[in-house]
């Protein structure tokens, strides 16, 4: 009896030694991002004003605003959000639903796998190759945005893998035994069902994408734009326009990383004011992510 | 030694069952269990020598038997002895997946068409079978969408589509628990419910066979009860295989009955003969209990 009551005790307290330790390695994490968060906060916000968000770069630190790099970041995404999701999604399914396993698909799975691990910058290098020099697309925002859908397309394939394996087998053969092909089942069922675990993957993807700065300069954004690209609507007919796919660009993290290597101490405030941007930008994607996700669950258990 | 004996000379015993139903002149027992429902009963599908094989593994082991039309077809066996595999031969689902493979031939009535033939669509065979799962695996959609998914394959559409879908739920006797709640998500049913859902979906294609695999085993006996009866009904209009662990349940609604044991078919036989009187000893030993 005692003997019991000593081995509990013991376990007790290894209990609340690994307490305590989790508790620090937890603070640790939040602190120190904490801080940044403040630092950036304290420097970023006596910048951020309408103006700043409205200007252009600027040889003088309180003149100079972000308008052209933060046009540039979303023109950027909507290129990558356009060309990979499209491809990352129909691969997905196809690798997971359509291909017979076999060797090749085994190899294919593999390579993307390890896709997802190559350095940002060795993309950067491809794209350059293969996009400007080899197929001429200049470097514009479309040859930008190309080269980061590029970067995200492994995430995204993998993260329509996993939501469609998340889609118990049971349900498929519901739907195949009432007779559907193969594409209705797509279509119908594992689509929609997925759909949570697709969009959350998507976002996560978009949101490294957004902070994304080595690849871009490698294939030669700029560091220093007044202008913003061609608007996409005209006033003649068409009245669309891709014109601003071929423009120049910079992206926010460039423009960033352009004013912290400047020694003026003013420019470096206005990175943090930038900083302060891209932060809102991301943690409002997550939180699009973090809510889709929810919601999806509350609909969905399996 | 004595029990490997013992099966082979089941199998032929029954292969003299099956072939004797599949004929006009049938024995009196089969008659009497025949003229439960209308006339003589004609056959809807005949398996022949049927052999299946998941990879190495050969699940089941040169399978005869018949299956009358408008009539029930239990199928009893101990747990892992092909029973499931046996009634997902009929839609083809095994074709899902690889290293699947099928000997033999299951000939459907009456245009002798063989199911698992390298001929034969699946997509097809599959327009034709309804199947009740082991698990209930309701659509996470509304109630409605999930009875309607299959007539909306078949092309039906606005007020038949909802009339098909309240007569489907009627059947599987959901009709009155769920009629409020059509536009609610399937996962919201009771897990009993969501079965019959699953049921109501099988039945609103309006199948030549309707394959149940262990409908009951996730209900209470009221839920139960409802399906059995609905099960003798939907005789008049379809062919009905059922898999059951239940003997109780294979007597209640069954009219032939079927004994399987590793993979193969020990005896088939007219419910009534099966349950007072089986001719062999280890289908006796597994329907009172004295099995192994
Ligand atoms: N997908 C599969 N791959 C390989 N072997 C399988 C597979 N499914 C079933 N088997 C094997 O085939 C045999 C028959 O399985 P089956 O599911 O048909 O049994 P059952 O009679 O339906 O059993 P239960 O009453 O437990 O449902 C078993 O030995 C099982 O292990
Ligand atoms: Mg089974």
């Amino acid at each position: 009896m005692s003997d019991f009551k000593r081995i509990i005790a013991k376990r007790k307290r290894q209990d609340f030694i690994f307490n305590i330790v989790g508790i620090m390695c937890t603070l640790v994490g939040i602190v120190t991002l904490g801080a940044l968060l403040t630092d950036l906060l304290m420097d970023g916000l006596t910048r951020l004003n309408w103006t700043f968000l409205t200007s252009f770069p600027s040889r003088f630190a309180a003149r100079a605003g972000i308008l052209s790099s933060w046009v540039g970041t979303l023109l950027i995404m909507l290129v990558t959000a356009l060309t990979a999701v499209p491809l990352g999604v129909s691969a997905g399914i196809y690798l997971e639903e359509y291909a017979r396993k076999n060797w090749v698909t085994n190899l294919i799975e593999i390579n993307i796998a390890n896709l997802a691990g190559v350095p940002s910058i060795i993309y950067g290098l491809m794209a350059l190759g293969l996009l400007v020099y080899q197929f001429k697309l200049g470097q514009s925002v479309l040859t930008g945005g190309l080269t980061l859908a590029f970067l995200i397309l492994p995430i995204v394939i993998v993260a329509t893998r996993e939501a469609l394996r998340t889609i118990p087998q049971g349900i498929r053969e519901a739907a195949y035994a009432l007779g559907s092909s193969k594409w209705q089942v797509v279509r119908h069922h594992l689509l929609p069902y997925s759909l949570g675990g697709t969009m959350t993957g998507i976002i996560i993807a978009l949101s490294r994408a957004i902070g994304e700065t080595a690849p871009l300069i490698t294939i030669g954004a700029l560091t220093f734009i007044a202008f913003l690209p061609p608007l996409p609507v005209t006033t003649q007919p068409p009245f669309l326009s891709i014109e601003w796919l071929w423009s120049p660009f910079s992206v926010l993290p460039i423009q960033m990383f352009n004013w912290v290597s400047r020694p003026d101490q003013d420019f470096v405030v206005n990175a943090a004011g930038a900083g302060l941007v891209l932060i809102v930008v991301t943690l409002l994607l997550n939180a699009i992510a973090i809510l889709i996700r929810y919601r999806v669950r509350k609909r969905i258990k399996w | 030694m004595s029990a490997s004996l013992e099966i082979g000379i089941a199998s032929l015993t029954q292969m003299t069952i099956s072939d004797q139903h599949a004929q006009p002149q049938v024995s009196s027992e089969v008659a009497e269990a025949g003229q439960k429902t209308v006339g003589s009963p004609k056959i809807k599908a005949e398996v022949e020598g049927l052999n299946f094989f998941y990879g190495k593994l050969q699940a089941l082991k040169n399978i005869n038997m018949g299956f009358n039309a408008n009539q029930v077809t239990a199928i009893i066996g101990p747990s892992g002895c092909g029973k499931s595999t046996l009634l997902r031969c009929f839609n083809r689902i095994h074709d899902l997946y690889p290293e699947t493979r099928y000997e033999g031939k299951i000939i459907l009535q009456p245009s002798g068409i063989n199911l698992i033939g390298p001929e034969t669509d699946p997509l097809e065979m599959r327009m034709r079978m309804s199947m009740v799962f082991q698990k209930p695996n309701a659509f996470p959609k509304s109630v409605f969408d999930n009875v309607a998914f299959g007539l909306r394959l078949r092309g039906v559409a606005g007020k038949e589509l909802k009339d098909q879908v309240e007569q489907s739920l009627r059947s599987a006797a959901l009709w009155d628990e769920v009629k409020d709640r059509l536009r609610e998500s399937a996962y919201t049913l009771s897990g009993g419910q969501q079965q019959r859902l699953c049921i109501a979906r099988a039945l609103a294609t309006e199948p030549e066979i309707l394959l149940f695999d262990e409908p009951t085993s996730a209900l209470d006996p009221i839920a139960t009860a409802k399906i059995e009866n609905l099960i003798f009904d939907l005789k008049r209009e379809v062919t009905v295989v059922i898999v059951t662990h239940n003997m109780q349940q294979a007597a209640r609604v069954s009219d032939f009955t079927a004994f399987m044991y590793l993979g193969e078919l020990i005896e088939l036989a007219p419910t009534k003969v099966m349950f007072e009187n089986p001719a062999i000893k280890l289908t006796e030993e597994y329907i009172t209990g004295h099995f192994g």
